[in-house]
């Protein structure tokens, strides 16, 4: 994983409440077995509409995204956080994720900030004309007019962000605690394990 | 005295490995089911890193997204070449991928293929107090029987199959209730869409939900399936129904189920598993049953739910300014205007389907309602797609096959068909589709196409008349219909 310490750039004002990851990538990019080339599937059903903000050539290549309440609901599919990094884009900051997709874009380093809609609409505005930058090592989002947001993240999720960490890598680690908590289940609940069909 | 506990925190202490300082948790799982969609790139990780499998016993792949649901095999019992050449390589990577890594395939012919989310259950493969995970977000299904099952993303696919944990830390707890009795005509289906309404699809979020009260207890275990499937479309990652007789009655002698000693033993610590008196939870909401009609999805979202005796409603009268907005996108995108009468919303196709609806007491429901009647002129595709091949076989053991047939539906192969439209199933662009799936996004069921979610009976009632109906119409008593 690719560490990400501060990201400045511009960033596209999205705003939109609700998206759910079908409309990030439509079910029939999820074809793939590779992980890469989503970007041209991403918000499909959005950019047949004349003006969207991702055929805005002012926002080509933004590595922020501004999004609405509850983003990322509905579908697991990982490939919603493949397509946005495809797209480039390294943070998504909105009021609210969903529970999997912000866990998925974590597993893929992008960074999701939380701040509430107060913060968010004042950078829908910047956004419009002006760069934003966000600073992981000091959890704030800032504009170049003086503005400053300071998010919460989770600790171990900051630390690995920042550090690129391979998650499996640190969980065989705990190799010799998961074999004990094996044999402790089998002698507890042999009954586990499927019975041969 | 220990302090009481809920049935979750039951199931997450035992499955807890390890806990750092900052309170995350390697949480042990029992149980991975694993799809052709969301594993190829999982697998690849593990070659890539030169990782095994950990535990292939407690993991069983079937492919289900991409399948078509029309036959498979020609009469040489040789495979019919799929289409779509997407469709075939994500086929083709599991059927290389699991052999390569000791996972039983239940294949795309085998009489037990079929969803996921059905298989699971119908194998015994699900297991009450178990912790289950599976690349797909209706994993929570699996909690009707009192498994903590939850969806998951490739990465964490991975990483299940390298370690068999995941890293999480614990959620909170949402008790839903719903006290009294259904009324004639209204399904788990209903329930679970009033559920969605009372909490809109973030609701849930953060949350793991148990499902407890009067028509829960007396719920079949199908219709806890309808239930807990849907927890996700509230955003609850989970949602447990707490393990009784009919979960024992229900698993017993399933194939992949203890059996034995193992059977007694596993009964009398599940007979454990249940919320304490007292125990308390972050959030709970009730609902009344009389309350609940037949339900029916208007806009965008699962949240978007009216009685099929209700009207659109107006973007106006959400007090919410984005709402109004995400309602005035909605009703532009589904055509209809404020004020019309869902009854009178014409349809063209019909899908009785998908991991919330394509079981066997579904599908004779439906069947009730169409048994000697047929579908109306204006709807061009009328698909049942049973949820597994043991499905389709009781189904037409019974004579369902018939019925549907009869009345002009398509009787298909098992898989998910139209629910998302991975396979040639769906429902095109600008028509309206009836559906028992559990989605309305936008383009879900094709690019253009309009769901409306509703029940199984209700599906067929539409399917007669050509319109959204209230199946309470067609059906005037409970003797003609089994709902």
């Amino acid at each position: 994983m690719e560490k990400l310490t501060s990201v400045e750039g511009r960033a596209y004002p999205f705003g939109m409440k609700n998206v759910d990851t079908d409309i990030v990538i439509p079910a029939h990019w999820l074809k793939t077995i590779s992980r890469s080339g989503l970007g041209k599937g991403a918000f499909e059903v959005l950019r047949t509409e004349p003006g969207n903000v991702f055929d805005d050539p002012e926002y080509a290549g933004s590595p922020i995204l501004i999004a609405g309440d509850n983003f990322g609901c509905g579908s697991s599919r990982e490939h919603a956080a493949w397509a946005l990094m495809d797209l480039g884009i390294k943070v998504v900051i909105a009021p609210s994720f969903s529970d999997i997709f912000s866990g998925n874009a974590f597993k893929n380093g992008i960074l999701t900030v939380v701040l509430p809609q107060e913060a968010i609409d004042r950078l829908m505005e910047v956004a419009r004309t002006d760069p934003i930058s966000v600073d992981l090592e000091h959890q704030s989002v800032t504009t170049p007019f003086q503005d400053r947001f300071a998010f919460d993240i989770d600790p171990f999720r900051k630390q690995c962000l920042l550090g690129g960490l391979d998650e499996i890598g640190l969980t065989l680690a705990s190799g010799a605690a998961i074999d004990g908590y094996e044999a402790k289940a089998a002698r507890e609940r042999p009954w586990v394990v499927p019975a041969i069909a | 005295m220990t302090k009481p506990t809920t049935l979750y925190q039951k199931i997450w202490d035992a499955h807890v490995v390890e806990t750092r300082p900052d309170g995350t948790c390697l949480i042990y799982i029992d149980r991975h089911l694993v799809h052709e969609v969301t594993s190829p790139q999982a697998f690849e990780g593990l070659r890539v890193g030169g990782r095994k499998v950990r535990r292939p016993d407690l993991t069983l792949a079937v492919p289900d997204h991409n399948l078509p649901t029309t036959a498979r095999r020609d009469a040489n019992g040789q495979r019919i070449p799929i289409a779509n050449a997407e469709s075939a390589q994500q086929l083709a990577a599991l059927e290389r991928n699991a052999p390569e890594f000791g996972i039983r395939l239940i294949g795309d012919a085998d009489p037990e293929q079929g969803i996921v989310h059905v298989i699971g259950p119908e194998q015994g493969f699900t297991l009450p107090g178990t912790t289950m995970v599976c690349g797909d977000s209706h994993t929570s299904s699996h909690g009707a029987l009192g498994s903590l099952a939850f969806g998951i993303g490739t990465s964490e696919v991975e990483h299940v199959l390298a370690t068999q944990t995941l890293q999480l830390k614990p959620s909170k707890t949402l008790e839903v209730r719903v006290e009294g009795e259904l009324g004639f005509g209204v399904t788990p289906k209903d329930v679970a869409l009033a559920i969605c309404g009372a909490l809109g699809t973030a609701g849930g979020t953060g949350y793991v939900i148990e499902y407890r009260g009067s028509v829960f207890e007396t719920m079949s275990i199908e219709g806890r399936l309808t239930v807990a499937n849907m927890s996700i479309e509230a955003g609850a990652r989970s949602g447990l129904f707490a393990p009784d007789e009919k979960t024992f009655a229900y698993l017993q002698g399933r194939p992949m189920a203890p059996k034995g000693a193992d059977w007694d033993a596993a009964v009398a610590y599940w007979k454990t598993l249940k919320t304490d008196e007292g125990a308390v939870f972050d959030k709970s909401i009730t609902i009344d049953a009389a309350t609940i009609a037949p339900n029916v999805t208007w806009g965008t979202s699962p949240e978007d739910v009216v009685a099929i005796t209700g009207v659109v409603p107006d973007p106006e009268s959400f007090a919410d300014a984005s709402k109004r907005a995400a309602a005035a996108k909605s009703l532009d995108y589904m055509g209809l205007t404020p004020g019309q009468k869902l009854a009178e919303v014409p349809v063209e196709n019909i899908f009785i389907g998908s991991c919330t609806n394509s079981r066997i007491e579904d599908l004779r429901a439906a069947a009730s309602v169409l048994k000697g009647r047929h579908i109306a002129p204006g709807v061009k595709q009328a698909l049942v797609v049973p949820g597994s091949g043991l499905v389709k076989r009781q189904a037409e053991a019974e004579g369902l096959d018939g019925i549907f047939k009869a009345a002009g539906f398509e009787w298909r192969e098992p898989g998910c068909s139209a629910c998302l439209s991975m396979n040639p199933d769906r429902v095109p662009a600008g028509e309206r589709c009836a559906s028992t799936s559990n989605r309305n996004f936008m383009g879900r069921q094709g690019p253009g196409a309009r769901t409306h979610l509703v029940s199984p009976v209700m599906a067929a009632a539409a399917a007669v008349t050509g319109h959204l109906t209230d199946v309470r119409e067609l059906i005037e008593d409970k003797k003609g219909m089994v709902a």
